[in-house]
């Protein structure tokens, strides 16, 4: 039954029940709020209404529609079917993929202010982020992701068709395993195309030309046999060593590979890459989402627009969201960023309007500039979630949250409370803070570093050790194990202090003999 | 902006990545489920449900940071009563009480459970048993048709209409008809109509009138399809060969079968049931109890009733080579039993019980399985010494001369299942194995 309104009347909708027709008149209402009164600047937006079947079937393939088949996924299918079926856990009311148009899927279950929330915070408020946030503007390709999932998938399923199931899983549990350290972080200087190319071929042969003399001829020659240190050099810079993205350098050096094989290592790589903002930008991400989510319905609930009941409801899952247990409590579970990023976001609106002498002090470019939106979308474009908590968590945020820095050092007897939210602590707070959500802190630094193809052809990676923590033993023997199969030969991974420059401990594989 | 409704799409994306897990984890599944049905109930059996397998199985293993050791940060929300400087003694557990870096997925070392599907749970339960030495083979008559496609006919139901079919021989019908096509009509109304508008050659005028009369005329003779044009797709019952196979189920309800003992014996009974209800469609079953006389009852009796009595093993026995006689010619039929007691028989029935199986019924049988049911306290060590059963040292002289007969002891709920696995496994697996 398609509900009649009134024509004078203003809401959207009324009651939990919601059609197709509803769903657009929520959406084009959030629109005006969105791009008019907030300014966002969103993908064209594709809103996907499914079931709770459909979103656990989502949830197994890191939310993407389409994704080639492996048993992990297969794996996590199950885990979040038993945990659903027992009632331990919701289901995500949405999932927002970074494509262009950006696509949003919602539950059929939901009511219609769940989905007008849903439709904010994923909708415009993700949509927005993925489309301003300088990470996935250099990293992700959100018109062709679509596109490359599908290739992904199609030339999988062939190659499993072609040389078995067994062999691909191979490949692809050797890759997955090596994922999370296939990424490259710093943008590449790009390819010199073949103009370029030419030109500095050209310029390199008349510099010999003028630079001739027949008397180089007579000069005797390097000994054989020992190699220079350039040599050295020149062979590493050839195999682009030292090289942090180990896919990668597989993918073009390994020598055992065969061409299907190296493809489906690109085709990980690629996807690891294209996550990769995501794993930066999560606390921002979210707390934008949520910024808007409040800031839309809210503004709906003034027009008019949405009923006071349905705005309580919206509200209250809002806050349920928002919640931050403090750490000593039973459900404390890390720093939630649905909570952070709100908080902050909503911090830095107010420092925007309204600042106080303090605010000032510390953050002099936009207190009191009175554009809270306009200083939002800049943060959203230019920072990740380290930046982002290095420069924004304001000492109000630090007093509210009560935040204060443990220390916990194997060389210690006891942990000590470094810093608490004082004059003193605000800002060991804020840096300590902001090392959390670095992702180069939290990742182990890990690089190929060396091997020598025209000898024993052994594979030797670095891991440079930051506060004396290593790698988990028995995990990194199975990874090593994956390397050397893809390898080919032996590989050597030695763990480096970074401050004294000791190895620590050695992580050695041989490859199963083939077949 | 557009919004698409999924929720027609069909479901399952992830069905591929689930076989390709059960496969990857196929020898833990089976284990873990061998594992679970054993403290299962029979009913429970039918319903899938949830298994463990140790995560070990199944890691995904990444380079990560190890959670203890060295130097760590964290910022906490939600301080109390700490100040700078403060020293907490630290928690047992290592990594701090943030935890913030620890494993994401959490423990490591947890059974990783999911929930199997009925089918899943049986098949994989099921698996590598089946009934021996299914040799009968035999075309029979009325049930076990396949339906197969029979060519065409004149008469049918509209679901089975041959479009393609019907459609070729209304052309071909119109085109040996000289049936006019509509342009050629709409050709002469346009003619018509233009002459009628400009108002010259009214004999023209009439011709095409006329003509155009006889078009529709006989367009209207000869329809566009008739019904001799329709076609039916026919479909022919088509008989296969199946194997007939009958299960006879004896079991001693008498006196001296304690209530557990009957529980052991009827949840072999149950299990047997299953299997055969899934893997042999046509397998008939025939339940057979007897105290000091022997009945044929159904399924319900045989599994619900309560009667009780003195013990004569012969009567059932006898009863089920008059069943064979009567209804399973041993020509066409596969013959099974399976036989359940606590081993007590009548004295002087023990050599007539033998006589009769071995005379009588074995030569008919493709398999005879004896289980003896015991209760928990009586010793393990039967075969050394210890107080063999009379119908167990009876059976026990028949068991070396005939290859079709197989006996096993039960003592507890845990054990039914491997010995159900071991009298009904696979002749090549167990050989495997």
């Amino acid at each position: 039954m398609i509900l009649k309104l009134d024509p004078g009347e203003r809401l959207l909708y009324r009651g939990p029940d919601w059609d197709f027709t509803t769903l657009r008149r929520i959406h084009d209402a959030i629109e005006q709020v969105a791009l008019k009164d907030m300014g966002l600047d969103v993908y064209p937006n594709q809103i996907e209404v499914i079931t709770a079947e459909q979103m656990l079937d989502a949830y197994s393939s890191s939310g993407m529609p389409l994704f080639y088949k492996h048993w992990s996924f297969g794996k996590h299918f199950a885990q979040h079917e038993t945990v659903y079926r027992q009632g331990l856990g919701d289901l995500a009311y949405e999932i927002v993929i970074n494509s262009n148009p950006c696509i949003t899927y919602i539950m059929e279950e939901n009511t219609a202010t769940m989905q007008a929330l849903v439709i904010a915070h994923a909708s415009f408020g993700h949509n927005h982020f993925f489309k301003n946030n300088y990470l996935f503007k250099q990293w992700t390709d959100a018109d062709g992701i679509l596109d490359y999932l599908d290739f992904a998938k199609g030339f999988i399923a062939e190659c499993e068709e072609r040389y078995g199931h067994r062999e691909v899983e191979r490949v692809l549990d050797a890759a997955h395993s090596l994922m999370s350290n296939s990424v490259h972080r710093y943008p590449r200087r790009s390819r010199p195309d073949l103009r370029t190319e030419e030109k500095r071929e050209r310029e390199r042969r008349e510099h010999e030309e003028r630079m001739y003399n027949d008397l180089w001829r007579t000069v005797p020659a390097a000994r054989d046999g020992a190699p220079s240190s350039a040599l050295e050099e020149h062979r590493k810079a050839l195999l682009q060593l030292p090289q942090e993205n180990i896919l990668y350098f597989l993918e073009k050096t390994a020598p055992r590979l065969k061409p299907w094989q190296r493809e489906i290592l690109r085709i990980v790589r690629l996807i690891a890459q294209y996550f990769y903002p995501q794993r930066q930008t999560k606390l921002m991400n979210e707390g934008c989402a949520t910024w808007c989510h409040y800031r839309i319905m809210t503004a709906l609930h003034e027009r008019g627009e949405i009923s006071d009941g349905d705005f309580m409801e919206a509200m209250h899952s809002h806050t349920n969201v928002t919640y931050q247990p403090s750490f000593d409590h039973p459900r404390y579970n890390g720093v939630n960023p649905y909570a952070l990023g709100f908080a902050m976001m909503r911090d830095i609106a107010r420092i925007a309007v309204e600042p106080t002498q303090e605010d000032r002090e510390w953050f002099p470019d936009f207190a009191g500039k009175g554009d809270a939106d306009g200083v939002l979308r800049d943060v959203w474009a230019n920072y990740r979630d380290e930046s982002f908590v290095m420069q924004f968590l304001s000492p109000r945020m630090i007093r509210d949250w009560r935040l204060f820095h443990l220390l916990d050092d194997t060389n210690e007897p006891a942990l000590r409370v470094d810093a608490i939210h004082d004059e003193r602590g605000y800002r060991r707070i804020r840096r300590a803070f902001a090392k959390q959500y670095d992702v180069a802190c939290l990742d182990a630094d890990i690089q190929v570093v060396d091997v020598d193809l025209a000898g024993d052809r052994r594979l030797i990676l670095h891991h440079n050790v930051l506060n004396r923590v290593l790698l988990e033993t028995e995990d990194t023997g199975r990874v090593m194990q994956h390397l050397a199969d893809l390898w080919g030969y032996d590989v050597l991974l030695k763990e480096i202090d970074t401050t004294t420059g000791m190895v620590l401990k050695e992580h050695h594989a041989k490859p199963h003999p083939a077949g | 902006m557009h919004i698409v409704d999924r929720r027609l799409n069909p479901g399952g994306k992830s069905l591929g990545n689930r076989q390709r897990f059960l496969r990857r984890a196929q020898a833990l599944v089976r284990r873990a489920v061998r594992d679970s049905s054993r403290d299962r109930g029979i009913r429970d059996m039918e319903k899938g449900g949830e298994v463990g397998i140790p995560s070990d199985g199944v890691r995904e293993p990444t380079l990560r940071r190890s959670a203890q050791g060295g130097r760590r940060d964290h910022v906490l929300p939600g301080n109390k009563d700490f100040l700078e400087g403060d020293t907490i003694p630290r928690p047992d557990g290592g990594g701090g009480r943030g935890g913030s870096q620890g494993s994401p997925d959490g423990g490591g070392e947890d059974d990783f459970r999911f929930v199997l599907s009925q089918d899943e749970f049986l098949n994989l339960f099921l698996e590598d048993l089946e009934l021996p030495d299914l040799a009968k083979r035999k075309l029979e008559g009325v049930e076990h048709v396949e339906w197969r496609r029979a060519g065409y006919s004149v008469s049918g139901s509209p679901a089975n209409l041959a479009l393609l079919r019907t459609m070729r021989n209304s052309l071909s019908r119109r085109i040996a008809l000289k049936r006019p096509r509509s342009d050629e009509a709409v050709a002469l109304e346009n003619e018509i109509a233009e002459l009628e508008r400009e108002g010259g050659e009214p004999d023209r005028l009439a011709l095409l009138r006329e003509s155009l009369n006889v078009l529709d005329r006989r367009r209207r003779r000869i329809p566009y399809i008739d019904p001799i044009d329709l076609r039916y797709r026919q479909f022919a019952p088509h008989p296969r060969p199946v194997a007939q196979a009958v299960m006879f189920c004896l079991m001693d309800v008498s006196g001296s079968m304690t209530e557990p003992m009957k529980d052991l014996a009827k949840r072999f009974y149950a299990l047997l049931y299953i299997f055969l209800k899934r893997r042999y469609r046509h397998v008939e079953i025939v339940f057979i109890r007897h105290t000091h006389t022997a009945e044929e009852v159904d399924e319900d009796d045989f599994f619900h009733s309560t009667e009780t009595g003195g013990t004569v093993v012969s009567t059932a026995i006898e009863e089920m080579a008059r069943i064979v006689a009567e209804r399973f010619s041993p020509a066409d039929w596969n013959i099974y039993a399976a036989q359940a007691s606590d081993g007590d028989n009548a004295p002087n029935d023990n050599e007539r019980t033998a006589a009769l199986l071995k005379d009588t019924v074995l030569p008919v049988c493709q398999y005879y399985a004896y289980l003896e049911v015991g209760t928990e306290d009586e010793p393990s060590s039967i075969g050394l010494g210890s107080r063999a059963s009379d119908l167990w040292r009876t059976y026990e002289t028949i068991r070396d001369s005939e290859p079709a007969f197989a006996m096993r002891k039960v003592r507890h709920r845990r054990d039914i299942f491997p010995v159900f696995r071991e009298l009904f496994q696979r002749r090549d697996a167990k050989a495997a194995t």
